[in-house]
């Protein structure tokens, strides 16, 4: 069995289009997408609601969460920072795991073969 | 079937009172009845309902997802409690024949010999149902101002008993006192279409509950924001419509000073609307929607008083001066202050009604209403000392009888929401609905809150 591996991109939502295209590129199939709230570096913003100043320290992002045993992690690792690259703070961050299995619940198989498409297993 | 009896017996109770109106419909109108005044005056009467749904969107609005619905519901049920309680004894407690310049009596309770002639004590020339649902649609309107002080932590059966006691203990009284031939009007105070009556005790009762129940839970530390602004904006949009009918209606006939009352509202809160959103602008670099609608109900709260009695100019001043005036209790002295008033009725209201009702004594003109007075622009300071006791008068009456109503409330009944109810969200805890259905956006369906107990009862049978 391949090595399995998550691959966690958290960035701008904007960027969600480019990232999908790019992913799509190097034949990455599937991927789970969460909007989600977060923080690094970024400072946030002020709103101003009748007078009184409200610091929005949590920015909306985007989680795009990608599992691959056979497209190889540095391959994704390159296109998604490309796509969601601008230079400035809040491009985000990128996470890997390591994954210890993997179940297709439609058929029930296990392990590396529950994750890619079946047409592109070797015979 | 209990229910079923009592339900019964209170229909049959409710009956029992309504009989002498009835036959009173029965009477026949005096051709004293102008036709163009009582199509004016019931056209205002029904403006005037739409603000209490307008104010219930405009509330709603401003307070979180969780809260929205118990907030609009607040003002919405109003409108069906008031108006019963206003029918059984309120207008007569109010507007009914006068007890020492101090109360109504209840000889027009449940609306007996309140009938569609005229009654000259308050109009010549519509019927006397016609002002009687008129006043009605204020006392509805004054009650649903309230809740915007303890909005998101009341409990829904504490407000029920709040809002029929301030009705009836406060509201109709002061009511009274300045239109219902009560001591304040005696005395020369000057109160057009409910500055005082509607504003001032509104505003100072709001504060008064918000510090005797306390701040919402995380107010100060959490953020707290308006969920849906857009819906803040239609609610303020229906209420400057009704105001029209507010105000201009307050003349209770389609003549001049009608004319005059509804051009000095829109003047009043164009005004108000232009300088609380200057006024933001310079304080804090942006100019908000929210400083917009805010600024246009300061200005219409300000004109309210002074509107059958100045002209033009001066409702620019008022206006202008309310947007700044209010901004600045909203802003300023709230934030220094730390009570948690939620929607600003202190702010606003309060403030708002009190620089209207002294406004009416620098501004006042027997130019623009014979029946007036001068104010002390035109020549007489005495008015601004009149307008002045009518404002101490009200302030007290209003934060004496609400700390003695909750007071007594607490007795019996648990007014606050307890923590785990305030977390979840009144919508759940009082309601048992909520606003918006936590879906996916993409399909319309909702994400699992778990199953419907009727199928699974109807599965588990079947199994």
């Amino acid at each position: 069995m391949k090595p399995i591996t998550k691959i966690e991109i958290i960035t701008r939502p904007e960027k969600l289009e480019e990232l999908k295209a790019a992913m799509n590129k190097i034949a990455v199939t599937g991927m789970t997408v969460t909007q989600v709230y977060g923080c690094g570096l970024t400072k946030g913003h002020t709103e101003v609601y009748r007078g009184q100043e409200y610091n929005i320290n949590l920015v909306p992002k985007v989680k795009v969460e990608i599992v691959v045993c056979e497209v190889p992690v540095e391959k994704v690792l390159e296109a998604a920072k490309q796509a969601c690259q601008t230079g400035k703070i809040g491009d985000g961050k990128i996470f890997v795991y390591p994954i210890a299995n993997a179940v297709r619940i439609r058929t029930g198989e296990e392990g590396d073969i529950a994750i890619v498409d079946p047409a592109d297993m070797p015979k | 079937m209990k229910k079923l009896c009592t339900i019964f017996s209170m229909c049959l109770l409710l009956m029992f009172i309504l009989v002498p109106v009835v036959f009173a419909a029965d009477a026949p109108a005096e051709s004293a009845i102008d036709t163009g005044d009582t199509a004016f005056v019931l056209i205002c009467a029904a403006l005037v309902m739409l603000m209490t749904p307008g104010l219930a969107l405009f509330y709603g609005g401003m307070v979180r997802t969780k809260n929205a619905l118990s907030t609009i519901m607040q003002s919405f049920f109003i409108l069906g409690l008031i108006t019963v309680q206003w029918v059984l004894f309120g207008y007569s407690l109010a507007f009914g024949p006068d007890i020492n310049h101090f109360i109504g009596s209840l000889d027009w309770a449940g609306l007996s010999g309140v009938g569609l002639d005229p009654n000259p004590d308050y109009s010549e020339t519509i019927p006397h149902q016609a002002f009687m649902i008129f006043q009605g649609m204020f006392a509805v309107l004054t009650v649903a101002l309230i809740t915007g002080a303890f909005a998101e932590r009341m409990r829904f059966p504490a407000f029920v008993v709040f809002a029929l006691a301030w009705a009836t203990f406060v509201y109709d009284p002061v009511a009274h006192w300045v239109w219902g031939g009560g001591w304040i009007g005696e005395l020369g105070v000057l109160d057009f279409a409910g500055g005082t009556v509607v504003h001032i005790i509104s505003g100072v009762s709001g504060l008064v509950v918000a510090l005797m129940i306390g701040k919402r839970k995380g107010y100060g530390t959490d953020v707290i924001l308006p969920h849906h602004l857009p819906m803040t904006v239609l609610g303020a949009a229906l209420l400057w419509f009704g105001w029209f009918g507010f105000n201009a209606g307050s003349a209770l006939s389609a003549n001049g000073l009608a004319a005059g009352a509804f051009a000095v509202t829109q003047i009043a809160a164009a005004a108000a609307t232009v300088s609380w959103v200057l006024t933001e602008w310079v304080q804090h670099g942006k100019p908000t929607i929210l400083g917009a609608v805010s600024g246009c109900i300061a200005g219409l709260v300000a004109i309210t008083p002074a509107a059958g009695f100045v002209g033009p100019m001066p409702a620019l001043i008022i206006g202008l001066g309310a947007g700044i005036i209010c901004f600045l209790a909203v802003a300023v002295a709230k934030a220094k202050l730390g009570y948690d008033d939620a929607l600003d009725v202190f702010g606003i209201h309060g403030i708002g009604g009190t620089w209207g009702a002294i406004a009416t004594g620098l501004f006042a003109s027997t130019a623009v209403n014979p029946g007036g007075a001068d104010g002390l622009f035109y020549g007489n300071a005495g008015q601004l000392t009149t307008q002045l006791i009518g404002v101490v008068a009200s302030w007290v009456v209003a934060a004496v009888m609400t700390f003695i109503i909750l007071k007594v409330i607490g007795l019996f009944m648990q007014i606050r929401a307890t923590a785990d109810q305030e977390i979840q969200g009144l919508d759940i805890t009082d309601h048992g609905e909520r606003g918006y259905a936590y879906q996916d956006f993409m399909t319309g369906s909702h994400i699992g809150l778990g199953s419907a107990s009727q199928d699974s009862s109807a599965k588990t049978t079947s199994v």
